[in-house]
């Protein structure tokens, strides 16, 4: 089964634990996360389901490439990551 | 009199209290992260945080409790009737939080311009449809420094919750007199000087930077705008330019007596292009003829080489009129009890303000 991990850095505002799940895309992998996390969707998709702007997902070290349905498709071996992209202040 | 003051900053949220040596900080929150509006009434505290990465968010404590996080305002899925909207349908920022008027409701004013209400004391919020879904709304222009519009400010008549009137960024003034079923454009008289000249006057294309209302007299209505400052007698209907505003008449915030009409306060800035103060000297400019004059305010306020702009949401008024407060972009944070007439400082260098409010019964 895929597994997600979540950027440490969220680990400030709310648990963000990697776990196992059933999917075939990147969609249904968070959305079963968020199943369980259900705090943890707003931190990482913006109120369209789109992944914010400042965050990054990677599947196996690559960019997805459907950043707004999350439709890229993932192996029961891949490793789903998501993390923040940088700014500065 | 309020004793507790809520200073929101680009790196966390400071409550202070008047103790028996004055004001001093007595609680620190979220430090780290952007506070962009703060609310603290009837008992609950909210703040909005901007986590940049991972969005805005809505915390509450209820009395003396804990923070707790609470479902953020959230625009509804996107139709696609919509597809040519320039704006974005998601959250951007919670820019301001007011009192709804009612037992329990808040209204919490967004960018993109989104009016959201809770009934509930912020435990689930919906958006206006009515003014969201407005084919004018398309028309408002974003923010300098952002694409998205912004509502600065909410106001409800404290004689009607139904009758709301809402600042925009950069929009004009809207009002509804049905609790939000309807709403319309209502500003008339101001001059945008930085829009072309066929459109400087149009009520729409009016840069609101903030509105204050007289609670006592809401009719009295004053307006910060990016052109200048602006005086209604009439709930915002008809507007007229104040000219006696000295020594400038630019800049962010103003705040309106609790009480008194005639009396209003300003934190004057040079000019939108010089963005600190006339001199670098920083002044309050107080007006207590209705705005035919106006007294600069800067006994305890620094009065060399000092570049600090106040935000439109960071200068406060208390329920008596008395107590003032404001903070600055460079971290000042002054305090006055009589009136604005003197000020002291906090011993503190706090991260930039964003917004100054005392806690309201």
């Amino acid at each position: 089964m895929p597994t997600v991990s979540f950027t440490p850095q969220l680990e400030r505002f709310l648990p963000a634990p990697t776990v196992t799940v059933e999917a075939n895309t990147v969609a249904d992998a968070l959305a079963a996360v968020f199943e369980a996390h259900p705090a943890l969707r707003g931190y990482v998709l913006d109120d369209q389901g789109a992944v914010r702007q400042h965050v990054a997902v990677f599947v196996n070290g690559g960019l997805i490439a459907d950043r707004e349905r999350l439709t890229d498709p993932v192996e029961p071996t891949d490793e789903i990551y998501l993390l923040q992209a940088l700014t500065g202040g | 009199m309020s004793d507790r003051l809520y200073v929101g900053t680009r790196k966390g949220l400071f409550e202070l209290r008047r103790k028996k040596g004055g004001w001093d900080i007595d609680d620190t929150r979220f430090l780290g992260d952007p506070v962009t509006a703060v609310l603290a009434h009837d008992g609950a505290t909210f703040a909005g945080l901007d986590l940049g990465h991972f969005g805005a968010k809505l915390w509450r404590r209820a009395g003396k409790g804990d923070w707790q996080e609470l479902p953020a305002p959230a625009f509804p899925a996107k139709p696609e009737d919509a597809a040519d909207d320039p704006h974005p349908w998601s959250l951007g920022k919670i820019w301001n939080l007011t009192p709804g008027g009612a037992p329990g409701r808040v209204y919490a004013g967004t960018m993109p311009g989104g009016l959201f209400r809770s009934d509930d004391g912020g435990d689930t919020w919906t958006l206006n449809e009515a003014l969201w879904r407005m084919p004018a709304r398309k028309k408002w222009m974003g923010v300098a420094g952002g694409e998205m519009p912004g509502l600065s400010t909410v106001l409800v008549d404290p004689r009607n919750p139904d009758a709301i009137r809402v600042g925009v960024s950069c929009a004009g003034v809207w009002e509804t007199t049905d609790g939000g079923a309807s709403w319309a454009n209502i500003n008339e008289g101001m001059s945008n000087e930085y829009m072309p000249p066929n459109q400087q006057r149009e009520p729409i294309a009016q840069d609101i930077h903030q509105l204050a209302h007289c609670p006592g007299a809401p009719d009295v209505m004053w307006c910060q705008h990016h052109s200048g400052i602006y005086h209604s007698e009439d709930a915002g209907h008809s507007w007229t330019e104040v000219t006696a505003a000295k020594p400038s008449a630019f800049g962010f915030a103003v705040a309106a007596h609790p009480h008194d009409p005639k009396t209003a306060w300003f934190v004057p800035a040079m000019k939108d292009e010089k963005r600190y103060p006339v001199d670098a000297k920083i002044v309050v400019s107080r007006t207590r003829d209705g705005g035919k004059s106006f007294e600069v305010l800067r006994k305890g306020l620094p009065q060399r080489h000092a570049y600090d702009l106040v935000y439109r949401h960071a200068l406060a008024v208390d329920e008596t009129g008395d107590r003032l407060a404001f903070g600055s972009t460079s971290g000042g944070l002054w305090i006055s009890e009589d009136g604005g007439d003197s000020w002291s400082t906090l011993d503190a260098r706090l991260p930039p303000v964003n917004a100054v409010r005392f806690a309201t019964a």
